[in-house]
Formats: C-alpha cells, sequence, structure tokens
C-alpha cells in the first residue's frame, strides 16, 4: 500500500500495478452492489411473503370477508373463516390510543428539550429518552403482564388487566422516543433568525414556540408522529403479551384485543406449513406490510417536501 | 417623573413571564414523565431480580421444565445470533453507506435506495420473520438455524447501520476529500486512506447499536432458529439456539409455575446487556463530538 501512496498520480491512480487498479474495480463494484443491496431486499421480503401466500390469495381468498369481517375463525373444522376486521380495528384501537398519549408527551419533550433546556439537561434527556428507545419489546410486554395487568384490575377494577389500555400505554411510551428524537430534530432545523425576529419583537420563548417555531416546523412534526404511528402498528411482541389475545371488535379500552401482528405471532408456530391458515397468516404479513409501507412512505414524502421547500 | 424607564417590565411584560414559567414548569413535568417509566422499570427489575441474580443463575443450564436453573445456554444464544448476523450486517451495511455519501450522485436512483432503506427499517418485525421463514428457512433450505435467525436480524438491522455509518461519513469535511483528490489519488485510495480512518469510531457506535437492537429482538427470530428449550449449547451456525429474548417471552407466557424471580433476573440480564451496549455507544458518540479536530 505504501508504493501505492508514491506512485499514485491522476484520477485513477496512474502507475500503480494492474492488481491494485483492478481490485479497485472490484471494491467499487462491490460498494455499488451494497448499496442498492435495500432495494433488494424491500423487494424480496415483498416477493417472498407475497409468494408464500399465493396460493391461498389466488384461490380462495375472499378479499370482501378478508378485510371487512370480523369473523377469524381458522381452525374450525366445518366453517373456516379469514376475515380481518377485527384484528385490523385490534391494530387501530391500541395505535390510536398509544397515540394519543405518545403524540402530546412526544412533542412536549420536544418543545421543551429543543427551546426550554441547553447544556447539561438537554444532553442528559436525549440520553434517557435513546435509553427508552433501548428497552427490548419483549420486556415491555413484560412489564405490561406483570405491572400494568394488576395495576389496571385494581385501579379500574377490570375482570383481565390484559387490554387495549394495557397495550396503548406500552405502545404510546415505545412511540415516544421516536417522536421526540425527529421532532426536536424538525424543531431545531427551524433557522435561528426566525427566533431572533420573533422575540426581538417581544414574544416570549412559548409564544415564539407556538407561533413561529411550530408552524414552520409543521411537516417534521407530522412525519415524527407518522413514524410513531408505524412503528406502533408494527410492534409485536409487547402487543402479544399485553392486549389479551381476544379475537374481538373492541368497544371500550378495556377490552381485550388482538392485533394483526400478534396473530401471526401466535399462529405461525400451531399451523401446518402451507395450509391455508399458514397461508393466511401471510396474507396478514402483506396486509401489514402495505399499511407500514404507506405509513412510512407519506412520512418521508412530507419531510422530502419540506426540504424541497427550503432550498 | 412618573414615566417609566424604557426597559423596565410592564404589566403585560410580567404577565408573559409568569405564564411563560407555568409553561415550562409543565413541559418539564411532561418531559420527567417520560423518564419516570425508564427508572421505574429498572428498579423493579432489580428489586426482584437481584435476588435470583447469582453466578449460577448466570452460568448454568434451566432445570425442573424451566421453573429452576439458569440462562446460559440463552446467553451463549444470544452472543451467536448477535455475533453472525453482525459479521453479515455490518460490511453490508458500511459499504452501502460508502455508496450513498461518496458515490451516489443526487438522482432518482439515490431517491429508490433512500426509500428503500427507510421503508426496510419501518418493516414490523414479525413481517421480517415471515420472510425469514419463506426465504431462509424454506427457500435456501437453511432450516431453523442460527444462520436463518442471523440473517433475518442482519436485514432488520441493516438501516441502523446505514444511517449511522452515513452520518459518520458526511462528518468528514469535503476539503479533507479534496486535498486527497488534488494529490491525484483515487476516489477509492482517497476513501480508504482518508476518509475511513477519519470516521471509523462514528461507524463503530452505529454497529455497536445494530448489537443491541439484535440482541433484544424476539419476533425475527422466533420461528427462524430460536428455540423455547434446548439442553446442549449450539455447535455450528446451522443449529438451533435459545435467545435471552425468547426465553423471557417463553417463561413470562408459555411456562406455568416459573418462580416470580426468574423471568425479573433474566429481564434484568436482557436490558443490563442492551443499555450498557447502548450506553457504550453514546458515551462514545459523545467523546468523538468533543474531540473532533475540524
Amino acid at each position: 500500500m505504501g508504493s501505492d501512496r508514491e506512485h499514485a498520480g491522476g484520477p485513477h491512480g496512474l502507475g500503480r500495478s494492474r492488481t491494485a487498479v483492478a481490485a479497485e474495480r472490484v471494491i467499487e463494484a462491490l460498494i455499488r452492489i451494497c448499496g442498492f443491496s435495500a432495494i433488494f431486499f424491500v423487494f424480496s421480503i415483498f416477493l417472498f411473503v407475497l409468494l408464500s401466500g399465493s396460493d391461498f390469495i389466488v384461490h380462495r381468498l375472499d378479499l370482501r370477508e378478508f378485510l371487512f369481517s370480523a369473523e377469524w375463525v381458522p381452525t374450525s373444522v366445518s366453517n373456516k373463516r379469514y376475515g380481518t376486521l377485527a384484528l385490523t380495528l385490534g391494530t387501530f384501537s391500541v395505535t390510536g390510543l398509544a397515540m394519543l398519549i405518545a403524540v402530546p408527551f412526544g412533542l412536549g419533550a420536544a418543545i421543551f428539550v429543543s427551546e426550554f433546556t441547553d447544556g447539561k439537561v438537554k444532553e442528559v434527556l436525549k440520553v434517557v429518552i435513546e435509553l427508552l428507545a433501548a428497552i427490548p419489546s419483549v420486556v415491555w410486554g413484560f412489564v405490561g403482564l406483570v405491572i400494568m395487568n394488576p395495576l389496571i384490575i385494581a385501579i379500574f377494577d377490570a375482570p383481565i388487566g390484559l387490554n387495549v389500555l394495557n397495550g396503548g400505554i406500552l405502545l404510546g411510551l415505545m412511540s415516544v422516543p421516536i417522536i421526540v428524537s425527529i421532532g426536536e430534530d424538525a424543531i431545531k432545523a427551524v433557522p435561528d433568525s426566525y427566533r431572533e425576529a420573533s422575540m426581538a419583537m417581544g414574544a416570549t420563548r412559548w409564544q415564539t414556540t407556538v407561533h413561529v417555531l411550530l408552524p414552520a416546523a409543521r411537516s417534521g412534526l407530522l412525519a415524527a408522529v407518522l413514524l410513531g404511528v408505524g412503528r406502533a402498528i408494527g410492534e409485536t411482541i409487547a402487543v402479544l403479551m399485553a392486549t389479551g389475545h381476544a379475537v374481538q371488535i373492541p368497544h371500550s379500552p378495556l377490552d381485550s384485543v388482538r392485533t394483526l401482528t400478534a396473530t401471526i405471532a401466535s399462529e405461525l408456530g400451531e399451523t401446518a406449513r402451507g395450509s391455508d391458515h399458514y397461508q393466511a397468516l401471510f396474507t396478514i404479513g402483506i396486509l401489514l406490510f402495505v399499511l407500514t409501507f404507506v405509513v412510512n412512505l407519506s412520512a418521508d414524502l412530507i419531510v422530502r417536501g419540506v426540504r424541497g421547500e427550503q432550498r | 417623573m412618573n414615566t417609566p424607564l424604557p426597559f423596565s417590565t410592564t404589566a403585560v411584560t410580567q404577565a408573559n413571564r409568569n405564564r411563560e414559567s407555568v409553561i415550562r414548569a409543565l413541559l418539564g413535568i411532561v418531559t420527567v414523565l417520560l423518564v419516570l417509566p425508564l427508572l421505574a422499570i429498572l428498579g423493579l427489575l432489580v428489586k426482584h431480580g437481584a435476588p435470583a441474580m447469582t453466578l449460577d443463575f448466570l452460568l448454568t443450564a434451566p432445570a425442573a421444565g424451566m421453573t429452576a436453573g439458569g440462562i446460559f445456554p440463552a446467553i451463549v444464544g444470544t452472543l451467536w445470533l448477535v455475533g453472525v448476523s453482525l459479521a453479515v450486517a455490518a460490511p453490508i451495511g458500511v459499504l452501502a453507506a460508502i455508496y450513498l455519501n461518496e458515490y451516489a450522485g443526487d438522482h432518482w436512483g439515490t431517491r429508490i435506495v433512500h426509500l428503500a432503506i427507510v421503508n426496510l427499517a419501518g418493516v414490523p418485525s414479525i413481517v421480517h420473520a415471515l420472510f425469514g421463514v419463506g426465504a431462509f428457512v424454506l427457500f435456501l433450505h437453511l432450516g431453523t438455524s442460527i444462520l436463518s435467525a442471523s440473517l433475518t436480524l442482519a436485514i432488520m438491522t441493516l438501516p441502523v447501520i446505514i444511517a449511522s455509518t452515513k452520518e459518520a461519513l458526511a462528518a468528514v469535511p469535503m476539503s479533507f476529500r479534496q486535498a486527497c483528490w488534488v494529490l491525484g489519488a483515487s476516489r477509492w485510495q482517497t476513501i480508504r486512506h482518508v476518509v475511513l480512518p477519519n470516521s471509523i469510531q462514528g461507524i463503530l457506535t452505529g454497529v455497536i447499536l445494530q448489537v443491541s437492537r439484535a440482541a433484544g429482538e424476539t419476533a425475527p427470530v422466533m420461528f427462524t432458529g430460536a428455540a423455547f428449550y434446548l439442553p446442549f449449547l449450539p455447535q455450528s451456525v446451522h443449529d438451533q439456539c435459545m435467545a435471552l429474548s425468547m426465553h423471557l417471552f417463553t417463561l413470562s407466557t408459555q411456562v406455568p409455575g416459573v418462580p416470580e424471580a426468574l423471568p425479573y433476573a433474566t429481564a434484568l440480564v436482557l436490558v443490563a446487556l442492551v443499555m450498557s451496549v447502548n450506553l457504550t455507544s453514546i458515551l462514545l458518540r459523545s467523546y468523538l463530538r468533543s474531540r473532533r479536530k475540524w
């Protein structure tokens, strides 16, 4: 390598041995391949999950029943039903409750960290929120089982504490770190000249935040919330453990439900490979893939749009 | 003589100031309410888990139908899964980040790569599991094995490595590269001898983060390689293994009659592992920022 550097010259490294140039070609080809690997992976995920359920999807899937029937009875001997409405509503109810908690708390914390603290306090808060994000989802599920469950039973006098409320609170706490960190980035990205102009007019920090910073950062904040939603929809093990395994349309936060993700996780191990039930679970996987894809794509487009404007 | 001084507080500014401090306090409380669960969880895990935390617990296998004994095979299994997934994800992730930061122009191809990474990061973990079953376990005939599970984990954690490596590479000033090009070095020579040496520690923090993510995941390994219980340690990547995350799931939902302290202690070990890895990454990052030369 030492001689390389001594003789290097010109854009292609004049005076280098053929092998050195060839090695560089190989490495650059590898870099290009890896660069595009993400496309390949996303595409193969979609393809493999789709193909694994293809026979069912093509021949026996009744899309109306699949999307709009609440009857998920895959193990019945005589009358198997594959309706996911109850599961979808389970996912939406838990996600919705999670966002009721995560959005005000997440945006409040993002504003606090970005505009009302600095120095050491800011650093410490950011580290703590990052650590909150690091807690594995199975540990959250465990917390739901052993701490939240008895707590909810005691406070609400509910027959069981594994329900929408339990899962919603856990998912809320799990989504908060994303909303805080992306939201803080969005607020921080508003140019200081905006703050200075507002303060020079005599506005307080809070007035500046509400009337100047939040409107200026609204796209970034919306993207932060959407990414939080995506996280909540896709979360599996924690909701599997905390929401109580009941396939039903929830009518109150104290009802047990089962989400799309939890259904796959709890039933995949018990189905025969290639059976309709097995393939139906992969079809749910496609539904989940599409759902999160749309949510994440919108978040990304919104952020992109903002960057375009600022240029 | 009663005209107010130009900068004295009026009633309006005083009211504003009072409101300001109330709002500041409220926002502070909201933020602290987010910190509390972290402390509460850690506190409870330590309180209930510490009594069972002995050297024996860490170094023996589960016994009596998992209602006694330790978690040694689960720790070993998690190390296998993390190690193999890291060996796969780190090179691909770092090279992908090099492509995006050093080679790719601002055109539609790059846009699509970026979109793919965002969506790869957003795919639910259970869908990654389905993919792992379809692609690695069945299609590639790898069976339920450490290899299948690790490959699934690797793809899932790839965006973590790409994002942080890209950030580390972007932090190297353009002038460093220009100086190198002016001397006649090629693009790759510049990357190899200037960009990478100046960003290697930043890249490391991302790789460490990947370890923490991979160690904590349950769903992707559940159907691809992690077993409920195995009486022996894995000998190669083609064996199944136990995993800490999976073991905690099993203990708390699948096995009746487990003494309370066992799942708590397992959770404590898992959280301690993930947190210490994370904290290392965070400290390394802030240390690097503080001594950056440019």
